[in-house]
């Protein structure tokens, strides 16, 4: 049987990929992919801690990830608005060039 | 079992790193879909087909398509930039990422969780997770309810285009 570090480490290399990508990438859509792989990993890990948890009769993994996927959702359809409307306003979306409010 | 876990693993892990890293950002887009479809494998190999098939609908069908709707609307940007598409400050990125692993593969090795057997697999209905959706976890699931309307009123305003300031 598959140990439950094998799910946690694997779940800490996506959220590392996720980290240095949403960090280094200009595009501002990139680093919001970035942060959804973020996301993905901690559901991950709610997911492999419920199953080998004493209690997965309680259903608490389960319930806690189905509400990060909603609101993980709204997140995305808010961050991609925000996106939308500063291309439009600055034709462009490449997060080093949005530097208005930098002194 | 662990050789299944291993290929999905190696999939996923492929998959992510090749959205972050692709200068196409419809290629990026195509490698997150597998990506989350990876992790939805991985959901339903831990006996939680639930929550897999709902990271099916939402990721893969909603937010993977809203992300090419935003990548073909904001096109135009950066056609024939041959400018880096990584920032400048990309070493300290990758150190503070370095490090964020290494300290947390540090800990999951320290912890004493790992050594935990895998318990029996649990009778995990659609119906049990229905009846907890109701019951205890009501309040919650209103609350969610709630958000997803103001995250939807709240998107289409902000990406509405002013004609006032026109």
């Amino acid at each position: 049987m598959i140990p439950l570090h094998y799910y946690l480490v694997f779940s800490a290399l996506l959220f590392t990929v996720g980290l240095v990508g949403a960090l280094t990438r200009r595009n501002a859509i990139l680093v919001l992919i970035g942060i959804e792989l973020m996301l993905n990993a901690a559901n991950l890990n709610f997911i492999a801690f419920w199953r080998y948890g004493p209690n997965p009769e309680a259903l608490t993994g389960v319930m806690f990830v189905i509400f990060s996927i909603a609101i993980a959702a709204a997140e995305a359809a808010v961050g991609l608005a925000l996106i939308i409307a500063s291309y439009r306003h600055y034709k462009t979306v490449n997060v080093d060039k949005i530097d208005r409010l930098n002194g | 079992m662990e050789l299944v876990f291993v290929i999905i693993a190696a999939l996923t892990l492929v998959s992510a790193i090749a959205a972050m890293s692709l200068r196409n950002l419809v290629h990026c887009a195509l490698w997150l879909v597998l990506a989350l479809g990876g992790l939805a494998c991985l959901y339903i190999q831990l006996s939680a087909e639930f929550v897999g098939f709902a990271q099916i609908l939402v990721y893969i069908g909603a937010v993977a398509i809203l992300i090419v709707f935003a990548i073909l609307l904001t096109r135009g940007a950066g056609v024939g930039d041959k400018s880096p598409t990584v920032s400048g400050s990309w070493i300290t990125s990758v150190c503070v990422g370095l490090l964020v692993l290494g300290s947390l593969v540090f800990s999951i090795v320290h912890s004493s969780a790992i050594t935990r057997p895998l318990p029996q697999s649990p009778d995990l209905t659609v119906k049990k997770i229905g009846d907890a959706l109701m019951t205890r976890y009501v309040l919650p699931l209103e609350v969610i309810a709630l958000l997803l309307t103001a995250a939807l009123i709240g998107a289409v305003i902000i990406a509405m285009r002013d004609e006032e300031s026109k």
